[in-house]
């Protein structure tokens, strides 16, 4: 903890304008709260970037932008969405970590115990991903001008698997590994004023060892992580303009009992919600088997199933099969999605 | 899906249920009305209609708040957004339904100050802590609503409070339902509205029922509701009788709920009403009564004398009197969409267009 290491920032200061100077303060923050709060995670030298070779193979870059309200839910925090979001964009590309930038844009005012738990958690959530951050930035605005924290992570991957759109056919499965729409159900029920209570957590989760299982054993084409817009977002652009329509089975959708009681009552779809640990993968249709196992085998799959299949009717469309074997088509999320009246 | 009411969505009941309607002996065709939105988005995201025989034809009804709320009550609430001491608390479909200059989420990015509601209290609570504001509340929608913003509206006129008001535009299910079948479109019986019910009572129905001569039951919002009470009306119209019966007593009891509607005989008296569609409704809707005037937020803000100007080429009033499908509106899946709406039809959860569009089979539907 910070007060073993002879801390010169009390536990209940907040970040000042100072702290985004460039000078003694930031040095301070850096050293003394943000480094120690990253532990193993954090980068090893303060130069103004870092130096890495690369191993063999194709390096895919991506970067991520978080903001959240609030910064600490049940399942996540801020930190931990910095880590999950930018490898699981990895992951979906087929890529293992390698390293990680952060940028943070701080809120003067915001608590530096708050600062210190949101790193601490990131790296916590970077060891399980198994990745470091290498390099990073911290700015300081005035108060009113940030949300708290504002952060961007971007990350550097190495491929163990290329996925290729091309190759999907009409009969390949849509596989998920796990519930749908906790994250954003969660969030939704943290909201001022909110009047319902949950047991609801987030699945904020970084899914980079769970995909590399994955991929190892089955040739896996396409992969998403559908997050804001949910799952129906991400299959409207699996199918968007292709040869091939995608029809959901929606008895056999994962969905934690919460989540569906919520949905009922304030008209919001789950498929539209947002996921921040879950991924679709699509699969040939022999491989539906192994796939489940190996998904199913691992913490953060234990709950996955195959809720799709890729069809001909209609190209371009996603259905979804009703319990009672009619179909509907689903459209991408319009907007924010707003509770409704009664 | 593992949802709930899960009984109420069994296939097996349902796949027996229609067939039970399919083989019911009908001699002409019959045009049976769902009043309520909730009941016209469980049809078309089940599309159960597919289910029945060509010769029961399901007609939508006017019974979605935000649609029926003519655009003079969305000028009156733009008006008072833009009044710099007003806060306004909205429930959230009301955000996107547009008035005749704009809606209220545009004005809200423009600086007001325009709050999406999960319940009518947080308002009331929001006027104590804020003493320096017109707090406002959106109060929109038929008997089932009017309840749960009357009681926070019953307390602050008890507290005196005097920065909470709430612009009411309370609708009002049996006269609603005398003027439909006053006017153009034949219908041969209803499927009344479960959660209205719930409040106003099954026998609420029963003069309509003796004076039109026509079917009606109570109906409510799974699959399985829904085609108990079509099976109903069906058999009904098969036999040559006409009753007022519940379908849905699992929650709706002919004298209804006494403690909401005592609150609401407490608060308000019946008036005539602006129904987008089908016009001035007499006795349609419910006015706050005099002593609680100062709570009237048109009355407050001298709003009554402004008037609306319908979309040109929207025919959500056709389609909210039962006249005209969705797809018979040029606008439809075109230039009036979710993400850019057009009517009111369209923005509403309940709204029988917003339905249409989001459980199309195809894109062509």
């Amino acid at each position: 903890m910070i007060d073993d290491r002879n801390c010169q920032i009390p536990e209940s200061g907040a970040v000042r304008m100072g702290h985004g100077s460039g000078g003694r303060l930031s040095r301070e923050l850096l050293e003394d709260l943000i480094l120690p709060a990253l532990g193993e995670a954090g980068p090893e030298g303060l130069e103004d970037g870092a130096v890495f070779v690369p191993p063999p193979g194709e390096l895919v870059f991506t970067t991520d932008s978080h903001v959240v309200t609030p910064l600490e839910f049940p399942g996540g925090d801020l930190g931990r969405l910095c880590v999950a979001g930018t490898v699981n964009d990895l992951a979906m590309m087929g890529a293992r970590p390698l390293a990680l930038s952060l940028g943070l844009i701080l809120e003067e005012g915001l608590p530096l115990a708050t600062l210190r738990r949101l790193m601490e958690s990131l790296g916590r959530t970077a060891g399980e991903a198994g990745v470091k951050v290498l390099c990073g930035d911290t700015k300081v605005v005035e108060r009113g001008k940030g949300d708290g924290i504002f952060a961007n992570t971007s990350g550097i991957g190495v491929r163990f698997h290329a996925p290729d759109a091309q190759l999907i056919r009409e009969g390949d499965a849509i596989l998920i590994n796990g519930d749908i729409g906790d994250h954003g159900f969660t969030l939704l029920t943290l909201r001022k004023g909110f009047p319902l209570q949950s047991p609801l957590q987030s699945d904020a989760a970084p899914l980079n060892h769970l995909v590399e299982a994955l991929c190892a054993q089955v040739p896996v084409r396409w992969m998403r992580d559908p997050t804001r817009g949910g799952v129906a977002t991400s299959l409207c652009e699996l199918s968007e303009g292709k040869p091939w329509s995608v029809t959901l089975d929606e008895p056999s959708l994962p969905l934690n009992p919460a989540v569906s009681g919520l949905s009922e009552i304030l008209g919001l779809d789950p498929l539209y919600s947002a996921n921040e640990g879950k991924f679709l993968a699509v699969v040939p249709q022999e491989s539906v088997a192994t796939a489940l196992e190996i998904l199913r085998a691992h913490p953060l799959g234990k709950k996955a199933a195959h809720i799709g299949t890729v069809t001909r009717e209609h190209p371009g469309k996603l259905l979804v099969r009703t319990a009672f074997g009619n179909r509907r088509v689903l459209g991408m999320l319009a907007s924010d999605p707003l509770p409704r009246i009664c | 899906m593992d949802l709930p009411s899960s009984e109420y969505r069994d296939p097996r009941l349902v796949h027996a249920l229609a067939e039970e309607i399919r083989g019911i002996r009908l001699e002409r065709s019959v045009r049976l009305m769902e009043v309520c939105g909730g009941q016209t988005h469980t049809l078309y995201r089940y599309r159960l209609r597919e289910l029945l025989p060509a010769k029961v034809r399901l007609i939508s009804g006017p019974g979605c708040p935000v649609c029926v709320t003519p655009v003079s009550y969305l000028d009156k609430a733009l008006a008072l957004a833009r009044l710099p001491e007003v806060e306004l608390f909205t429930f959230g479909d009301l955000l996107r339904v547009p008035g005749s200059h704009g809606t209220l989420e545009e004005a809200r990015s423009q600086g007001a100050r325009v709050h999406v509601a999960y319940s009518p209290h947080q308002a009331l609570e929001h006027a104590r802590s804020h003493p320096q504001s017109q707090v406002v509340f959106l109060g929109i929608g038929f008997e089932t609503t009017l309840p749960t913003f009357s009681l926070p509206l019953r307390q602050a006129i008890r507290e005196k409070l005097p920065n909470f008001s709430v612009l009411v535009s309370a609708k009002r299910v049996p006269p609603l339902l005398a003027a439909l079948l006053r006017g153009k479109a034949p219908l041969d019986g209803f499927i009344t509205p479960g959660h209205v019910t719930s409040v106003i009572g099954s026998d609420a129905y029963a003069p309509l029922c003796r004076e039109f001569q026509v079917p009606m039951t109570v109906g409510g919002f799974e699959p399985v509701d829904l085609l108990v009470a079509i099976r109903d009306l069906v058999r009904q119209l098969a036999a040559g009788t006409c009753e007022n019966t519940n379908a849905y007593a699992r929650a709706a009891r002919a004298q209804g709920n006494p403690k909401a509607q005592q609150l609401i005989e407490e608060l308000y008296q019946p008036c005539d009403e602006e129904l987008r569609g089908l016009g001035i409704v007499l006795e349609g809707g419910y006015r706050l009564r005099e002593p609680f005037a100062r709570f009237d937020a048109a009355r407050r803000f001298s709003l009554e004398g402004i008037v609306g100007r319908e979309p040109p080429g929207c025919r959500c009033g056709e389609i909210l009197a039962g006249t005209k499908d969705p797809h018979q509106c040029p606008l439809f899946g075109k230039a009036c969409t979710p993400d850019r709406p057009v009517g009111a039809c369209m923005v509403s959860h309940e709204g029988t267009c917003n339905a249409a569009f989001l459980y199309r089979e195809t894109s062509d539907d």
